[in-house]
């Protein structure tokens, strides 16, 4: 089939590439929004968690009388009282064969692994009546010892979170390029280095601080059982995962449970979940044979949904003094916190192939060890392994550009794929399919004015200035478009990458997309009616999008991992082209002329040689409707379906320069200029892909400046509140100047590649490499994340020789 | 419980409320009002704001008992004609959400901002909407959009 290069649009004008307005906003802007925590259906009750105050204790006693007789309370319940001690919650990567697993309980029975776990769970006629009984309920702990630090948790000897597993360790997955023949041996290339007066070996470790997803709309779910239907509305970013895995957890035959994500108020990774809390709601609503609501605080959420990233990076880079890199080895600590979640384990592999960037390096070596500790557990959030990946190698360029004395662009340049290399096959064994990196850089070092950014700094540090210039790069690329299922497969993963659509063109004309992709934010409804316009070329107006709903929406895999638009358009592109075929036959017959003959063209069928012999797919969509007159041995229907599943993986990359003013007296820093040259590929709605670039760069950023989940050595969140974590606003961001180079992907048929995490993987390295570059010249080294200014201060007071401890934090 | 007399988005209630009841859980959970979302529990992210007297609060910061003879709109009531207020439609115009939960707050507040300067700078804009939070757009296209709309003539809503 040829139909997947778009056509155009039934008004002759290409939809694809033009700023449309969202479809979305109008609803969002008036009030007239679906939030889970909006339904409210006849008899439903409301749940309230009793949660652990300690992070590790055994439970002595448990008391619910004294909830069971207060106002409007229907029912509290602990683990037993809903047959729930011998459920587990999924999760769907087992890393490597010896991993090692605790079972994760919906509620707590015997013991707390981390402050915030549910132990009971009161259902009562209002959310109040529910909250202030849930306070009422006696807990009795026997306090068990706390396990915080990753390398105190691997020694021997060590308190244990799970003693049932005997050992902290859940996995230790390696890559080896020697091993998989994609390149030489790392540790060759290290001694090679060490005795080599021409080369360089360069240390470093990297702390990749604990954050917080915090999207806007704390997690809330509704399960209505009516009979044995059950129908479960939740803030989720995966309604097909949740289902299927909710069904495989529970024993619930598939087809009776119908799960809906209504409006979804962010993700960010951390809707990416199988909650303890959809568990428990269901079970609750199972027993009790009523609707029930729970809906989190926000204190809840930062306490007990999935936190992300929090890595030890230990990284070893040598290289020639010429700046020609030779070999990079990475050893992670990766923190799983108490259980693991749906891809706990496996985010630090999504990272693993992208430590060497954009770069040529001879050998490479990874090697992570999972460890668990008591605290709330770590999972996805956005770029999920990337950002961390990206950070250590652009941090490491600088570092040995400035171990060289050599300007830490031209290092990049000295090591990056040329843009005639493409396809490359990476020492990470990926195949990088295209990019451009020269063209990304060229445009971006103009927007920025990088030479007179320079001069200015060099005068600064002449004249002594206490507030220092900085200048940070970060020549990105990432690994987007979750994913190949046999990659996937090769990896353990639990389930495919593929995503599908289907197509039902109704008798009017109009259309009806159904997509297994679940937006949260991202604009399907507007992305994908751009794209199906052209595609079959009925006007944007006339197309809806379905998505979200498992018994609408029956097959899917739904929205992370910058997926959607690569994987889950494309689906629909290949059902769009299965739907033109068909209409094809039906023309031919109406138009009485050979399939052959017939040509198609924004819309309309025409005779080859006969311009006026023509229809229109939405003429023949109500022809096949009536079906008076279709050819013999077809089915009278245009609706059409497909799967995709990709056979490679999309790579967005870019240039980000950052500028900061760091004052070295407060240790404030300013961000003066944030200039992104994002190669996405070819682009469906720029608007979208602006407002995705600044969303992720505000996150990126907020690593990089604000955010840190602390816990205190008893094993609390210190920061569990939007007062203690610091969720940037609108006066902490600057402008961003944002622009794009197109070097389009060559593995789908529309050349896009995804842009939801571009922003957030390429900035951290890009702010920390300007702070860096203002102060290093007064011997500053390192910043740990977030670089708030206490700890830059702390720094140059230390390199200053001055009385300041480690620029550490709090923590 | 506590006689209250509200008047919200031009219909007059009047409701018997526990006194610890906050004004946000009395527009959702006794109004339907569910336009006007709840972010937080420490006031921190204005998804909640609504304007009191013409004046925009964080509803989770005012008992409904301190809205008693209180004229409160929402977002549901800024467009009572079915014509976007100027701050709707320039949020539509510049792209400035995505996932939407911030966009009643943020415009409530922004209204209010243009209320009290109606030609706001760029930073003016950042610093006067620095009690509302948003996670997806970087806020980059909120100021663009509350200039765009700061260059919209006022109509009978705005």
């Amino acid at each position: 089939m040829t139909q997947t290069v778009p056509t155009e649009s039934a008004n002759g004008t290409r939809e694809i590439g033009r700023a449309r307005r969202r479809k979305e906003d109008a609803r969002l802007v008036t009030g007239r929004t679906r939030w889970t925590d909006n339904i409210t259906l006849p008899g439903m009750l409301h749940l309230a968690f009793v949660r652990s105050p300690i992070a590790h204790a055994r439970i002595t006693r448990i008391d619910t009388s004294p909830a069971a007789g207060m106002p409007g309370v229907v029912g509290v319940f602990t683990a037993a009282d809903l047959g729930a001690e011998g459920i587990g919650l999924p999760c769907a990567w087992q890393v490597t064969p010896d991993m090692k697993a605790p079972q994760r309980p919906p509620l707590a029975s015997q013991t707390v692994h981390f402050a915030g776990e549910g132990v009971a769970v009161v259902a009562a006629r209002t959310a109040a009546e529910a909250r202030d009984a849930a306070d009422t309920v006696e807990v009795d702990y026997d306090p068990l010892e706390p396990v915080l630090d990753m390398e105190a948790a691997l020694a021997d000897g060590a308190n244990l979170v799970h003693p049932e597993l005997e050992t902290n360790r859940n996995a230790l997955w390696v890559f080896d390029s020697a091993g998989a023949g994609s390149g030489g041996n790392v540790d060759h290339a290290i001694t090679a280095a060490e005795a080599d007066p021409d080369s360089v070996v360069i240390h470093r470790r990297f702390r990749q601080q604990r954050l917080v997803p915090a999207f806007m709309e704390p997690r809330s779910t509704v399960v209505d059982p009516t009979g044995e239907q059950l129908t479960m509305w939740s803030a989720t970013q995966v309604p097909h995962i949740l289902k299927t895995m909710t069904a495989l957890s529970l024993g619930i035959p598939e087809h009776k449970l119908r799960v809906i994500a209504p409006d979804v108020g962010g993700g960010f990774g951390g809707k990416l979940a199988v909650a303890p809390e959809e568990i428990v709601t269901l079970l609750v609503a199972r027993k009790l044979g009523k609707p029930v609501k729970w809906t989190e605080t926000r204190s809840e959420c930062m306490l007990t949904a999935h936190h992300g990233r929090d890595q030890i990076q230990d990284l070893t880079l040598t290289a020639g003094r010429d700046g020609t890199v030779t070999g990079l080895k990475v050893d992670l600590l990766a923190d799983m916190g108490a259980y693991l979640g749906l891809v706990t384990p496996g985010v630090p592999l999504l990272g693993a192939f992208m430590f060497n960037a954009i770069y040529k390096f001879p050998a490479y070596r990874f090697s992570c060890t999972n460890v668990f500790t008591t605290k709330t557990l770590t999972d996805a959030y956005r770029g999920a392994g990337r950002p961390e990946a990206t950070f250590a190698i652009e941090r490491m360029m600088d570092e040995l550009a400035a171990e060289l004395g050599m300007d830490p662009m031209d290092v990049r340049k000295k090591n990056w794929i040329r843009h005639e290399e493409f396809p490359f096959t990476t020492v990470a064994t990926l195949v990088y399919d295209s990019g451009n990196y020269e063209a990304a850089t060229a445009r971006a070092e103009e927007l920025f004015d990088y030479p007179a950014l320079r001069r200015e700094q060099a005068e600064r540090r002449r004249s002594g200035d206490p507030v220092q210039l900085g200048i940070g790069i970060s020549t990105y690329t990432e690994m987007c478009g979750l994913a190949p299922s046999r990659v996937l497969g090769a990896l353990a993963y639990g389930a495919g990458g593929w995503e599908h659509a289907s197509i039902r063109m109704l008798p009017t004309g109009k259309v009806e997309v159904v997509t297994g992709s679940s937006p949260h934010g991202q604009g399907h409804e507007t992305a994908w009616s751009q794209i199906l316009a052209d595609q079959l070329g009925v006007p944007f107006e006339d197309i809806e999008v379905l998505h979200g709903d498992t018994q609408v929406s029956h097959k899917g895999l739904d929205t992370y991992g910058s997926r959607s638009l690569s994987v889950g358009a494309i689906a629909m592109v290949k059902a769009a082209d299965k739907v033109i075929e068909k209409a094809r036959r039906i023309a031919a017959h109406l138009l009485e002329a050979a399939e052959g003959d017939i040509e198609f063209h924004a819309g309309t069928f025409s005779v080859k040689g006969s311009p006026d012999a023509r229809t229109t797919i939405q003429e023949i969509a109500l022809a096949v409707f009536a079906a008076h007159d279709y050819p013999e041995g077809i089915e009278p229907s245009l609706d059409s379906d497909a799967t995709f599943d990709p056979e490679n993986f999309s790579f967005p990359h870019g240039t980000h320069l950052c500028a900061t003013e760091v004052d070295t007296e407060t240790g404030a820093v300013r961000l003066r200029s944030y200039v992104a040259v994002d190669d996405v590929g070819n682009v469906v709605n720029p608007l979208i892909v602006e407002g995705q670039v600044h969303g992720g760069l505000a996150q990126g950023i907020a690593q990089a400046l604000y955010e840190e989940a602390i816990y205190d050595s008893d094993g609390n969140l210190v920061t569990g509140t939007l007062v203690d974590y610091l969720l940037p606003a609108a006066p902490d961001l600057p402008d961003f100047t944002t622009e794009r180079t197109t070097t389009p992907a060559t593995s789908n048929p529309l050349g896009v590649k995804g842009v939801g995490e571009a922003g957030a993987i390429a900035s951290t390295p890009a702010v920390v490499n300007a702070i860096l570059d203002a102060v290093r010249h007064l011997g500053v080294i390192d910043i740990p994340m977030p670089c708030s200014p206490e700890r830059v201060w702390r720094a140059l007071r230390t390199a200053r020789g001055g009385t300041a401890h480690t620029a550490g934090g709090p923590a | 419980m506590a006689r209250i007399d509200v008047t919200v988005d031009g219909v007059r209630y009047t409701d018997e409320v526990e006194p610890r009841t906050l004004l946000v859980h009395y527009l959702r959970e006794r109004l339907g009002k569910v336009g006007t979302p709840i972010g937080c529990d420490t006031s921190s992210c204005g998804a909640c704001t609504v304007h009191l007297d013409g004046i925009s609060v964080k509803s989770c910061t005012v008992l409904a008992v301190q809205a008693d003879g209180g004229q409160i709109t929402t977002i549901e009531g800024l467009a009572p004609n079915g014509e976007l207020h100027r701050m709707q439609q320039a949020f539509h115009d510049n792209h400035a959400l995505q996932c939407g939960y911030c966009t009643p707050g943020m415009i409530m507040a922004a209204v209010d901002l243009l209320r009290t300067n109606p030609d706001p700078t760029n930073q003016e804009i950042r610093d006067g909407l620095e009690g509302n939070l948003c996670r997806c757009t970087g806020y980059q296209n909120i100021v663009r959009a509350v200039r765009a709309a700061a260059a919209t003539p006022t109509g009978v809503t705005g």
